[in-house]
C-alpha cells in the first residue's frame, strides 16, 4: 500500500476506534444501568483480554502447538507468575521479551 | 481561587503519578511498535500519526501486519473496528461514574481510553466523578509515553536489523498477560477468562480471523455472569 492510502486508512481506523469509545460516556454518563448489565460489563475486560491472548499463545500454523517450538507459550508460563507476583506491566513485558530473545539465542523455538 | 488552583495542580500530579506503571509498559511496547512499523515499510509520519490519533496498541500492531501483507484499507479498518469494539463495553462500564462531566471533557477522556487506562480508572471508579483533572492527566501521561515509545522505536528502526532476536514481537502478548492477571481479582473473572480463552482458541482453529475476539468475549462474559449469579444464590 502506498503511504497516502495508508494515511487515509489510519484516519478511518481513528474514527472506528473513537466512536465506540465516545458513545457510551456521552449517552450513558450518570445513568444507573441495570445491575445485571453492570455485572456483565465488569466481566468484559478479562474476557476480551483472554480472547486476544489465548490463540496467540496456543495456536501456530492452524493447530494447537505446545512443543518447545512454540516459544510464546513457554515464555507465557513464566510471564504469568511474574505478572501475578509483581503486578508490574513493565517487568512482565521485559521478562517475556527477554525469554523469547533468550530462547531464540539458544536456538530453541521460532 | 488560589487554593482551587493548587488543588487542581495536585490532582494533575496525582494523575501523572498513577500513570507511571502504564508509562513503564507503554514505552517499551510503543518502541516495539515503532521498530516493527519501520521494518514493515510504513512511513515515519504515518507510524507516528497512528499513535497520535488511533492510540490502540493491539490494533496498531495488527494494522502494520496488514499493511505489510498488502491487504486493502477495508481489511485494516474493519479489523480495527472489531478489535476495538471492546472499548464500547469498557466505556459503558465507566459511564455511570462520569456524571457531571461536561461533554467536551467526556470527548477528551474517551479519546484516550485504552485497556490500561481503563483498568486504572475502573479500579477507582467510584471517585471518578470528583477527580476529572486527575483522570485526564492520567490519560494524557499514558498517551504521551506511548508516543514517546513510538518515536524512540522509529529512531531505532534503522539501527535494528531484525526484531526476532530482541523478542520485540512478544511485547503485545506480554502486555496482555500483565493486564489479564490484573483483571483476575475473583473467581468469576478467572472462570470468565478461561471460558473466553477456550472459545477464542476454538474459533481461531476453525479459521475465524479477528471476529473470534468479539464473539468469544460475549460468550465468555455471559457464561461468567451465569457462573457468578449461580454461585451467589
Amino acid at each position: 500500500m502506498d503511504q497516502e492510502l495508508i494515511f487515509w486508512t489510519i484516519l478511518g481506523m481513528a474514527v472506528v476506534t473513537y466512536v465506540p469509545r465516545l458513545l457510551p460516556p456521552l449517552f450513558l454518563s450518570g445513568r444507573n444501568l441495570q445491575p445485571l448489565l453492570v455485572a456483565w460489563l465488569r466481566l468484559v475486560p478479562p474476557a476480551v483480554l483472554a480472547a486476544m491472548l489465548a490463540p496467540s499463545l496456543l495456536v501456530k500454523g492452524g493447530r494447537i502447538e505446545l512443543g518447545f517450538d512454540n516459544l510464546f507459550f513457554w515464555a507465557a508460563l513464566v510471564a504469568f507468575p511474574v505478572a501475578w507476583k509483581s503486578g508490574s506491566l513493565f517487568l512482565t513485558v521485559i521478562v517475556g521479551m527477554g525469554l523469547v530473545a533468550l530462547g531464540r539465542f539458544l536456538g530453541i523455538g521460532l | 481561587m488560589e487554593t482551587g488552583r493548587r488543588q487542581t495542580l495536585a490532582a494533575i500530579g496525582g494523575g501523572v503519578r498513577r500513570a507511571l506503571p502504564i508509562v513503564l509498559g507503554y514505552v517499551p511496547i510503543g518502541f516495539a511498535y515503532g521498530v516493527l512499523a519501520g521494518k514493515s515499510g510504513i512511513s515515519e509520519a504515518n507510524t507516528l500519526l497512528m499513535s497520535l490519533i488511533v492510540f490502540a496498541g493491539s490494533s496498531q500492531f495488527i494494522a502494520i501486519g496488514l499493511f505489510a501483507s498488502g491487504s486493502g484499507p477495508a481489511a485494516a479498518i474493519l479489523t480495527t473496528f472489531v478489535v476495538n469494539l471492546r472499548h464500547l463495553l469498557m466505556a459503558a462500564s465507566l459511564a455511570p461514574y462520569l456524571s457531571g462531566w461536561k461533554k467536551r471533557h467526556l470527548a477528551w477522556f474517551s479519546f484516550q481510553l485504552t485497556d490500561e487506562t481503563f483498568a486504572l480508572h475502573s479500579s477507582a471508579a467510584a471517585r471518578l466523578g470528583q477527580c476529572r483533572p486527575e483522570a485526564l492527566a492520567l490519560n494524557m501521561t499514558a498517551q504521551a509515553s506511548w508516543v514517546l515509545g513510538t518515536l524512540l522505536g522509529i529512531l531505532a528502526s534503522g539501527l535494528i536489523g531484525d526484531i526476532g532476536p530482541l523478542g520485540l514481537d512478544y511485547a503485545l502478548a506480554a502486555m496482555f498477560i500483565a493486564l489479564l492477571v490484573g483483571q483476575c481479582e475473583n473467581r468469576a473473572r478467572v472462570v470468565t477468562a478461561i471460558l473466553s480463552a477456550g472459545v477464542a482458541t476454538l474459533l481461531n482453529l476453525a479459521g475465524w480471523q479477528q471476529f473470534h475476539v468479539i464473539v468469544a468475549t460475549v460468550i465468555g462474559a455471559s457464561l461468567g455472569l451465569f457462573y457468578e449469579q449461580w454461585t451467589k444464590s
